[in-house]
């Protein structure tokens, strides 16, 4: 099933407005062949697992850029897992300082990715670290 | 009979020679390093500009002189000779307690305004105690729940003498309210007080998207402070109009220039519906730019700005005073501009940005500190930056002279390129029906995105060049830098000091002033006496911007 699209969640939590990032980074998937959906803004962790676990996707990427991350990303991974999607990866990308990094992967977090990241970089990551589906 | 232009000028006929005898043998040898070379907004920049660039640009008409119409050169015909651009470095952070000790600081080392950052429940009209606000509180700015924070914020910093500029939006009347009771219980004199109000929210929803209320009432809500202001707060500036946010959402220097313009054209069109004066309200409207890398594109962008407001508040609203004509801003340096990586190369950045401002003309800036992709600044960071401020002014000798670059072919040619350029989207924004309908039909949106996508993509295939991370990248960080952490203890103490205020005010005033303003609000009365009432019986901004809800309902971003 190498040729299934990859299914994306883009999502904004908590309650920053900033979306230039979570909107280029939603095209640029879009534009390589990836499947995504955009949730808007200032979602709650439970409204992203809902929509993560209705849309059925691969992966969820956090744009994050109020320094709320350690409060929000963790808990948006806990309730992916509740919610059965245990192999659906989350990412994040924003302003998160390197010291949190660490943490946040421990938490579940797959990558972060910074500013300045390229976008091939994060189709990249998605293309080999998305498990193929049964 | 004029003559028709057909042939060339003499100065076009040497741009020609030029071009074959010494150009060309020089090109054959040594090709350019590329086919285009292009501005940061993408816009293609020639190899030379001459008089034939500029020889529809008329001195008196579009240049003149520094302090006259169309005001190109600078609204002061000294420049920066009689009084330099304020130094107002934008802080907030965490606790009203931590963001006073950093103003007072500031004032210390030379700064001569103040500019307050809100945190994000602060921006978004709720209280610390909010579930919405878990995790936000006190991060990207200072928090603010009741006017006792705003107490505490301005405690030993007498309003009367020190301007204040407030970056706040859908909440901005609040905000306004809490201030303006401070100064008072200050013993300040309103008529005495100046400072600004961001109270920008076309932009908000444009770009920076911290929006409460449908577009319209808010844009109501924004009359009432022009009203009040007018009348009650004279010297005040109850508006800026900001391009900054729009700037840093993507949008190229042209839109950012035709957008923001068009956004003052809407709040004066607004403004004189509710039956003000043009030349009562309008010198009271200030603006606010970004300054990004491309040094010239912004100097440009600056000069244009300014002739073009003269030319549309004289045009569209027969405006007659010389302050009405004149625009003034404040200018930011690019935020988006700054990296993660190699952070210390962003002082030189933000040097480089704020030089531009200066030569475009500023009434006062804010010099981003280097730590600014990381986190807020530190308090060194912070110096940092203003201290390259005062090395500008100080040591470079560029505030020596009114509009040093007017005159270059180059300027010149590029500030009325932009000047058309803004004229083709006012253009269209009107045809529209003006920039609320465009806004609701996401026009500017969709046009910030796409020049979002477009650099994305010019700095992936390397033809932007940003460097340290897409050039010269090192894998091993030269410098590791510290960085401010704000933790989670900041929201119980706003939470607590919420709590205690809650307990020791007078409920029945509470709930009087908040029943005062829905009826205000639904009457369509000026809300901002009911607004001043209700925060001085220390009703939250949550109650507060809850009362509006209920009256005017939320705004929903369509989907584009």
């Amino acid at each position: 099933m190498t040729d299934k699209k990859i299914r994306v969640l883009v999502a904004k939590p908590g309650l920053d407005g900033h979306d230039r990032g979570a909107k280029v980074i939603a095209r640029a998937l879009r534009d390589a062949g990836m499947e995504v959906i955009y949730t808007g803004l200032r979602q709650t962790p439970e409204m992203i697992a809902a929509a993560a676990l209705q849309e059925d996707v691969d992966a969820v990427g956090v744009s994050i850029l109020s320094g709320a991350h350690n409060t929000l990303c963790p808990r948006i991974v806990q309730l992916l897992r509740e919610e059965g999607l245990t192999d659906c990866l989350v990412l994040v990308g924003g302003i998160v300082p390197q010291e949190d990094i660490p943490k946040l992967k421990q938490e579940g977090i797959a990558e972060v990715f910074l500013p300045g990241t390229s976008t091939e970089d994060i189709v990249k990551f998605l293309r080999n670290n998305v498990k193929p589906r049964e | 009979m004029s003559q028709t232009k057909e042939s060339t000028s003499p100065v076009e006929a040497g741009v020609e020679r030029w071009k074959r005898e010494t150009l060309k043998p020089v090109l054959d040898r040594h090709p350019e390093s590329k086919k285009r070379f292009e501005s940061v907004s993408l816009e293609e920049v020639n190899r030379l500009y001459t008089p034939a660039d500029i020889e529809d640009v008329d001195f008196s008409e579009d240049i003149s002189f520094p302090g006259e119409f169309p005001y190109t050169r600078g609204i002061h015909p000294t420049g920066y000779r009689g009084k330099l651009w304020t130094m107002r470095q934008f802080a907030g952070f965490s606790t009203p307690e931590d963001t006073n000790a950093r103003f007072r600081y500031l004032l210390e080392q030379g700064q001569t305004g103040l500019s307050v950052a809100y945190d994000l429940p602060t921006l978004m009209g709720y209280d610390a105690d909010s579930p919405l606000s878990e995790g936000e509180v006190g991060k990207c700015g200072v928090a603010v729940s009741t006017l006792a924070d705003m107490e505490v914020l301005f405690d030993q910093i007498p309003l009367e003498k020190v301007t204040v500029s407030q970056t706040i939006n859908a909440p901005a009347s609040v905000l306004l309210a809490m201030y303006l009771v401070v100064a008072e219980r200050q013993g300040a004199d309103w008529k005495k007080i100046s400072g600004t109000l961001q109270n920008d929210i076309l932009k908000e929803y444009i770009a920076q998207k911290e929006w409460i209320y449908p577009i319209r009432p808010a844009m109501k809500l924004v009359t009432d402070t022009f009203e009040f202001c007018t009348e009650r707060v004279p010297k005040y500036n109850p508006v800026s109009v900001s391009g900054y946010h729009i700037r840093e959402a993507g949008a190229t220097a042209v839109q950012e220039l035709a957008f923001t313009l068009r956004d003052g054209l809407e709040y004066v069109e607004w403004g004189v519906r509710a039956g003000l004066d043009v030349d009562k309200f309008v010198p009271r409207v200030s603006f606010f730019f970004n300054a990004h890398n491309d040094f010239f594109e912004e100097i440009a962008k600056y000069r244009a700005a300014r002739r073009i407001w003269a030319r549309e508040m004289r045009d569209r609203f027969g405006a007659k005073s010389e302050r009405t004509l004149q625009m003034r801003f404040h200018t930011q340096t690019a935020g988006v501009s700054l990296t993660v990586q190699q952070p210390l190369n962003n002082i030189v950045r933000v040097a480089i940005q704020a030089l531009a401002g200066v030569l475009g003309g500023t009434q006062s800036l804010h010099t981003d500190a280097y730590d600014e992709a990381l986190a807020l600044p530190t308090d060194r960071a912070a110096l940092i930056a203003l201290r390259t401020q005062q090395i500008i002014a100080d040591e470079t000798g560029v505030a020596n002279t009114v509009d040093p670059l007017g005159g270059s072919y180059f300027v010149e040619a590029l500030t009325t390129k932009m000047e058309r350029s803004a004229l083709d989207y006012f253009a269209k924004i009107d045809a529209m029906g003006g920039m609320v309908a465009a806004i609701e039909k996401g026009f500017p949106q969709r046009e910030i995105q796409d020049s979002a996508y477009q650099y994305q993509k010019a700095v992936e295939r390397g033809d932007q060049v940003i460097v340290g991370v897409n050039k010269y990248a090192m894998s091993e960080e030269p410098a590791e830098v510290p960085i401010l952490v704000i933790d989670e203890s900041v929201r119980d103490h706003q939470v607590e000091r919420l709590e205690r205020t809650r307990g020791s005010r007078d409920a029945g005033a509470v709930t009087n002033s908040l029943e005062k303003l829905k009826r205000a609000a639904a009457n369509d009365e000026n809300t901002m006496p009911a607004t001043i009432e209700a925060v001085a019986a220390y009703a939250t901004l949550g109650e507060i911007c809850s009362a509006l809800r209920d009256v005017y309902g939320v705004y929903e971003e369509p989907a584009f």
